[in-house]
């Protein structure tokens, strides 16, 4: 087996006394698509805020590309090459949809995306390019955080809750949209509620369960009663 | 269910409230028979001590239970400062009547004051405070009566109908000074005890819940701003009641009056009742070991309470109360098991 | 025409303020920080440029080339020393802890350089002055501050709404976590933004040392003046602030021109009145 981009290895993760996550073990390798799904506090949030960060770890706990990342702040894990389309979006308000997007773009790393290239995938966001994100409708809105975090070309492109609280026509054309989006090579996690969907367009699955992977494998490896049975625990 | 909820009920006092109950009432017995064994340098030091105490009480129950963050609090010391000499000098009132009315007039003012500057929020709550009291400064300056930039003295014929004798007249200010921080300490305990008290500390641990509880924010902390006001221009009428001189500079000293106080309640541990206690201790004994060093001496405080601030932001009482749990003065309900 | 002339003062002097208030706002801006020390910066500055102007025999204007630079190294370090390390939900300890460094400025300068006062002398162009028609004259030196205080308002607003740097200033203030992801890190983005704030707070504290004399302990005065300016012309706009120590000059000048003991006062009393009136301040930027 060829060396993970990613992986987790017996990862915790505390919010002071509360244990949320209980040695999760995942990885991602290059260009590949992995969806992790689970109910309401499975702690899927908590596992991508310890991956970028946000949450800091032992270093051992996380590793990108052979090197223990675990302890790095949100911003030195930012450099690293691994973007996170965050949940609920969360666009600066005080910036205008062309502003949020070059706020990716700052980290000056090099690749294919450019302000250009993300404006020609949603012409939308260079018609729009100076009314403040917030303005904009929740697809749209959405589009700029995923055209904010592909601005910093990444390796590694995480999607949190990628559909919640948008109308399903909506869910459905960025679904569409996603092969364009993570092309050849990048590798992608998305996190989501919405089973069929992350099956979808995954190499892999992961089910969080309680804070523990409660099964693993390729989507055609998995019965629908095993994923119904890991998800609910019933 | 039944047999559990007998088996349990609620206390406020602890042993260790018992204990320090009893030690208090022997310290203040030793404290009121002062006169009768401390010399007249030692008097003067316990009454400024006392005065400290009440100021830095006020200004805990302001920024550490109301949130409300004042760098102006001498608006209010040298507002009472004012209307003591005002209320003698020109209305023949003797000291003693013109003290609880000092405090009264400064509630008075607090009204105005508070709706004001309640419509700024946090820090520049703060330094909107800070406004005030230069106003009130540059306004008595003003007043040629008193004397305007350079201050007025006591008369001598008010400070004799005090009392019969000067040791007399002594006691009588040393008394006064500890009975002001008694009341202060008493009116706190009590407020903090009451419905009041639930309320504020609902809102110094979460606006937004207490909002949705029906509190009414505004309401609580006005109540406790303007009472706080009174009882603060109250110490500060006893501070130059003892000093007999007042001027401008003097009664509106933010180092005086709000900078000292702040330290003592920062180092001594803020939103706890005991925590003013413990800072005015130690402040007065850094004070009385290093005051020699002039500014230097200043220098180490502000150092003092930048470390207090950055390494234990609960002072020297909030953080032994976080190892032990003690308590002196009751406040927090615990469960306790009855015994059977 | 005394009349005239003490409004025409009163512009210049605003200026002046503007230039207290804008660091104070900027910092507010980025990171919801109240400096309570801006004030005794501002004299650390003047002093500091007095000590360069005195030791090097450089022309006041020149030792901004290093008194500006310092106070910006000393905003950074101080930000990333200490006062990151106080920012969070409570707004006790930033506020405690300026308060803590503002009396040991204080301090510390009067044991350096004692309590008398002092002036920055900046030579034959204290008295040049320009003819205006009316027998008005108006100093070249206070034309020339009001000059850099319009250009360095119009620089910080360029910083502010034109630039990365700006763009991180505003992203970090919307959400910190998310800036992070972004790439941003916080601790040196609010470093930055300390050091803007004192670089201008090094401008404005030669200015003041060249305008009046100063002695260690008016900090906290020009703390309030600048606070009085951002709260007049509304939080969060630097034009606005302009606009508040304008207003703030003008009101003291005309107390001045009335009784020489209303000055300060009557500065007062036009903040309180625009705080009882419009308590968001004249211009407050639309959120």
């Amino acid at each position: 087996m060829p060396d993970a981009l990613l992986s987790t290895k017996a990862l915790e993760a505390h919010y002071g006394d509360f244990q949320a996550l209980f040695g999760i073990s995942i990885d991602v390798q290059p260009a590949e698509v992995v969806a992790i799904i689970g109910a309401n506090g499975a702690g899927k949030t908590t596992l991508m805020r310890s991956i970028t960060g946000l949450i800091r770890n032992k270093p051992e706990m996380v590793v990108w590309k052979g090197r223990a990342i675990g302890a790095l702040r949100a911003d030195q894990v930012a450099h690293l090459g691994i973007a996170m389309v965050p949940e609920g979006r969360q666009l600066f308000q005080s910036l205008s949809v062309e502003e949020n997007l070059m706020i990716g773009g700052q980290m000056g790393r090099k690749g294919p995306w450019t302000l250009k290239t993300v404006q020609d995938l949603f012409p939308l966001l260079q018609e729009r390019r100076h009314v403040p994100a917030t303005a904009l409708s929740g697809g749209q809105q959405q589009m700029v955080a995923i055209g904010r975090a592909l601005m910093s070309n990444p390796d590694i492109l995480l999607f949190d809750e990628i559909s919640l609280g948008l109308a399903p026509i909506v869910i459905k054309s960025i679904y569409e949209a996603l092969p364009a989006i993570i092309g050849e090579g990048m590798s992608a996690i998305i996190v989501e509620q919405d089973i069929a969907k992350a099956v979808s367009v995954s190499h892999r699955v992961y089910c969080l369960q309680e804070g523990r992977v409660s099964l693993q494998g390729r989507p055609d490896e998995l019965t629908r009663e095993a994923i119904s049975a890991a998800y609910f625990g019933v | 269910m039944t047999t559990s909820a007998h088996a349990y009920s609620i206390s406020r006092s602890s042993t260790a409230s018992r204990v320090a109950a009893v030690a208090g009432v022997l310290v203040l017995i030793v404290l009121v028979s002062a006169p009768l064994w401390a010399g007249r340098a030692d008097m003067r030091l316990l009454s400024e001590i006392f005065l400290y105490l009440s100021l830095a009480c006020l200004w805990n129950l302001l920024a550490g239970y109301a949130g409300l963050v004042s760098v102006g609090q001498q608006a209010f010391v040298g507002f009472g400062g004012y209307m003591l000499f005002a209320l003698a000098i020109f209305a023949g009132l003797s000291p003693l009547a013109a003290i609880p009315l000092a405090g009264l007039l400064g509630a008075v003012i607090a009204v105005p004051v508070a709706l004001l500057i309640f419509r700024l929020r946090g820090a520049y709550f703060a330094i909107g405070t800070w406004v005030i009291a230069e106003v009130f400064r540059l306004s008595f300056a003003q007043v040629s009566a008193l004397g305007g930039g350079s201050g007025t003295s006591l008369p001598v014929a008010i400070v004799r109908d005090m009392a019969s004798s000067r040791s007399m007249r002594e006691a009588t200010t040393y008394w006064l000074a500890l009975a002001m921080a008694v009341i202060v300490l008493a009116v706190i305990y009590l407020l903090l005890r009451s419905r009041n008290g639930l309320a504020l500390t609902a809102i110094r641990d979460s606006e937004l819940a207490s909002e949705s509880f029906g509190i009414d924010i505004w309401r609580n902390k006005f109540v406790v701003y303007v009472l706080t006001a009174g009882l603060t221009a109250m110490t500060g009428a006893l501070i130059f009641l003892q000093k007999l001189r007042i001027s401008p500079d003097a009664a509106f000293s933010v180092n005086d009056w709000t900078a000292f106080v702040i330290f003592i309640v920062v180092i001594g541990g803020i939103g706890t009742l005991e925590g003013p206690i413990i800072g005015v201790i130690v402040f007065f004994l850094l004070r009385e070991t290093l005051s020699d060093l002039g500014t230097v001496y200043l220098l180490i405080l502000g150092v003092v309470a930048i470390a207090v601030m950055l390494k234990a932001p609960k002072g020297l009482w909030g953080t032994l109360k976080e190892r032990t749990g003690l308590e002196l003065f009751p406040l927090a309900r615990r469960v306790v098991k009855k015994k059977s | 025409m005394d009349w005239i002339n003490a409004i025409l003062q009163g512009i210049l002097l605003g200026g002046l303020y503007a230039l207290f208030a804008a660091g104070l706002s900027l910092i507010f801006g980025v990171m919801r920080l109240v400096n309570i020390a801006h004030g005794d910066f501002i004299v650390l500055a003047a002093f500091l440029g007095l000590t360069i102007t005195t030791t090097l025999g450089l022309s006041p204007l020149l030792a901004l080339i290093l008194v500006v630079p310092v106070m910006a190294g000393i905003g950074y370090g101080l930000q990333r020393l200490v006062l990151n390390q106080t920012l969070g939900d409570d707004i006790l300890p930033p506020l405690l802890v300026t308060f803590g460094l503002s009396v040991i400025i204080q301090n510390g300068l009067l044991e350096i350089y004692s309590a008398d006062p002092q002036k920055i002398s900046a030579g034959a162009l204290e008295t040049a002055s320009v003819a205006l028609p009316g027998d008005l004259n108006i100093g070249v030196l206070p034309l020339l501050m009001f000059g850099v205080a319009v250009a360095v308002i119009a620089g910080l607003q360029w910083i502010f709404y034109r630039s990365a740097l700006g763009r991180a200033f505003r992203a970090v203030s919307d959400k910190q976590d998310i800036a992070q992801l972004m790439g941003l890190n916080k601790a040196h983005i609010f470093g930055l933004a300390m050091a803007l704030s004192l670089a201008v707070v090094g401008l404005a504290g030669v200015f003041l040392g060249i305008r009046t004399s100063f002695d260690p302990s008016i900090g906290p005065g020009r703390l309030i003046f600048g606070f009085e300016a951002v709260i007049i012309g509304g939080l969060g706009n630097l034009w606005g602030t302009l606009i508040g120590g304008i207003i703030l000059g003008v009101s003291q000048n005309i107390g001045a021109q009335i009784n020489p003991g209303w000055q300060l006062l009557a500065g007062h009393i036009a903040f309180l009145i625009v705080l009882a009136v419009r308590p968001r301040g004249l211009f407050p930027r639309i959120d």
